[in-house]
C-alpha cells in the first residue's frame, strides 16, 4: 500500500505509471472487445491478448516507409496522445488537454494526407468530419464541468464530494456516442475501422505497415485509455462504481457496434449535432445558475 | 519477436486470375461460422499490413507484374499460400494461350493447398501451416519453392487416315 500512495503523491511517479500503464489497459480493453464480439457472434474468438500480440508482432516487421514526414507525424500523434494523457493525470487544464487530443487526432489525419493514395486521403477527409462531430459535444462537457466547479482545472473534480455524473447523466450519454467514434466503432467508424476493412480498405493507416503502424496502434491504446479514464472520472468517488460505470459504457458501444452497420460520414456529423448536442446542452441548462 | 508473427497472422487475399470458386470459398471461409480469428487470423484488404498472402488462380501475362508487386509491398517476414490447383499449377486453364502457370513462376510459395477449390477446412489448413512456417522465418529469410511437377491432360488428337475407327474395330471381331 505504501508503494501505491508513493506513487500517487509524486506527480513524477504517478507520470511514468500511467504511460506504462495506459497501452496495458488500452490492449486489454481491445482485447475484452474483440472477445465479446465473437462471444456475440458465437464464436471462440481469439485470446484475450490477441490486440498485445498484434502489436509486438508489428514491432518485429520490416520497416517500409512511404516518407519521412509520415513518420514524423506518426510519432507526433503518439506523443502528443502521450502529453494529453499526463495533462490529464496532472489534472491539468482541460481546454489545454482538448486541444492536444485534437492535435493529436489533427497530425494522424496529415501524416495520412501527406501520402499519395486516395483511400488515405478520403480517410483524412472522413477523420476530419469525426472531429467535427464531437469536438463541440466535448466542448460543452468541459464546459460543464466548468459551471460546476468554477474552475477548468481537472484535480477540482476530485476534490467534489458528489460523483459527476449525478449532475451530468445526459452528458454521460453524449460521451457514449464521443467515444464510440474514437473508438472507431459502428455506425461511426468511416475513417478507419477498428475490425474488418472497409470500402476504402483502411482509411487513414493504409499507408502505415510494420512498426509505424504499431506507433499508431499504440497511440490507439493510449487513447482507448484516456477515454476509459474519463468514464471513470464520473463516478471519482468509488473507484470501484467507477469502473462499473466505465464499463457499462463500454459494452454499451460494443453492442451499438455489433448490431449496427456503418453509416455514411454525413449522417454521422448531422446524428452528432442533433442528438447527442441537444442531450449536453439540456444538461446544461439545468447546471446553469 | 519472430514468435508473435505465429500468433497474428494477417492475410491479404489477391484473385490473380480465378474462375471465382476458390474467391468465394476462401472469403466465405473467414465469416464467424469457422472462425478463423481463433488462430488470430484478421482478414486485411491491404497488403501493407498483412503477414500471408493469399492467391488463388493461375497468372497470366498481364497479372504477373500486380502479383509481384502486391508481393513485394508486404514487409517481410511473409508467407504466400497458393490456394486451389490453379494456383499451384495454372490448373484447369494451365494451357490457355495467355496462361503463364502456378504462381511460383512469380514469386515464392510456401503452402500448397490443393482442390477445386479447396475444403473450407483444407483452407484453414493451408493457413495454420503457413503459420507454422511463418513462426521459423525472420525479417531476412528467402524463401526458395520447388518445380511443381505439371502434367498436362488433354485428349491425343486423331491419326489422320483412322477416319471411321469403330467400323475397323468391328471387322476384325
Ligand atoms: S482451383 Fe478451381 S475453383 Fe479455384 S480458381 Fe481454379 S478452377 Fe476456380
Amino acid at each position: 500500500m505504501t508503494y501505491i500512495n508513493m506513487i500517487i503523491e509524486s506527480p513524477l511517479l504517478r507520470c511514468i505509471a500511467v504511460l506504462i500503464l495506459a497501452p496495458t489497459i488500452g490492449t486489454l480493453l481491445s482485447g475484452f472487445d474483440r472477445k465479446f464480439t465473437a462471444r456475440l457472434q458465437g464464436r471462440v474468438g481469439p485470446s484475450f491478448w490477441q490486440p498485445v500480440y498484434d502489436i509486438l508482432k508489428l514491432f518485429g516487421k520490416q520497416q517500409i516507409l512511404v516518407h519521412r514526414t509520415q513518420l514524423a507525424y506518426a510519432i507526433l500523434h503518439l506523443f502528443f496522445m502521450m502529453l494529453t494523457l499526463v495533462l490529464l493525470v496532472l489534472g491539468q487544464d482541460l481546454l489545454m488537454i482538448l486541444f492536444c487530443q485534437a492535435f493529436s487526432a489533427l497530425c494522424l489525419v496529415i501524416a495520412s494526407m501527406s501520402v499519395r493514395s486516395p483511400y488515405s486521403w478520403i480517410g483524412s477527409q472522413r477523420k476530419i468530419l469525426q472531429m467535427l462531430a464531437y469536438e463541440p459535444t466535448l466542448i460543452l462537457l468541459i464546459l460543464a464541468v466548468y459551471l460546476q466547479n468554477n474552475s477548468f482545472l481537472g484535480f477540482k473534480v476530485l476534490e467534489r464530494d458528489t460523483p459527476l455524473i449525478y449532475s451530468m447523466p445526459l452528458m454521460f450519454i453524449s460521451l457514449l456516442f464521443v467515444i464510440a467514434i474514437e473508438f472507431e466503432k459502428s455506425p461511426f467508424d468511416v475513417a478507419s475501422s477498428h475490425h474488418a476493412h472497409q470500402e476504402i480498405v483502411k482509411g487513414t493507416t493504409l499507408e502505415f505497415s510494420g512498426p509505424f503502424l504499431g506507433l499508431i496502434e499504440v497511440a490507439h491504446a493510449y487513447e482507448m485509455a484516456m477515454f476509459f479514464g474519463l468514464m471513470v472520472a464520473f463516478w471519482h468517488t468509488s473507484i470501484i462504481m467507477g469502473i462499473v460505470l466505465a464499463l457499462i459504457g463500454f459494452i454499451l458501444v460494443l453492442i451499438m457496434d455489433n448490431i449496427c452497420a456503418r453509416l455514411t460520414s454525413w449522417w454521422m456529423v448531422r446524428f452528432m449535432w442533433t442528438i447527442p448536442l441537444t442531450l449536453s446542452l439540456a444538461n446544461l441548462i439545468w447546471l446553469w445558475r | 519477436m519472430s514468435k508473435f508473427t505465429g500468433k497474428s497472422p494477417w492475410v491479404v487475399h489477391f484473385n490473380c486470375n480465378s474462375c471465382n470458386g476458390c474467391d468465394i470459398e476462401f472469403l466465405a471461409c473467414l465469416t464467424p461460422l469457422y472462425d478463423a480469428e481463433r488462430f488470430g487470423v484478421l482478414h486485411v484488404g491491404n497488403p501493407k499490413h498483412a503477414d500471408i498472402l493469399v492467391v488463388t488462380g493461375s497468372v497470366n501475362k498481364k497479372n504477373m507484374h500486380v502479383l509481384k508487386n502486391v508481393y513485394d509491398q508486404i514487409p517481410a517476414p511473409k508467407a504466400v499460400v497458393a490456394m486451389g490447383v490453379c494456383a499451384a499449377t495454372g490448373g484447369l486453364f494451365a494451357d490457355c494461350y495467355n496462361v503463364v502457370g502456378g504462381i511460383d513462376k512469380v514469386i515464392p510459395v510456401d503452402v500448397h493447398v490443393p482442390g477445386c477449390p479447396p475444403k473450407p477446412e483444407a483452407m484453414l489448413d493451408g493457413i495454420v501451416k503457413a503459420v507454422e512456417i511463418l513462426k521459423k522465418k525472420t525479417k531476412e529469410t528467402e524463401t526458395v519453392t520447388e518445380e511443381l511437377p505439371v502434367v498436362i491432360v488433354k485428349p491425343k488428337e486423331l491419326p489422320a487416315e483412322t477416319a471411321a475407327p469403330a467400323t475397323a474395330k468391328e471387322s476384325e471381331k
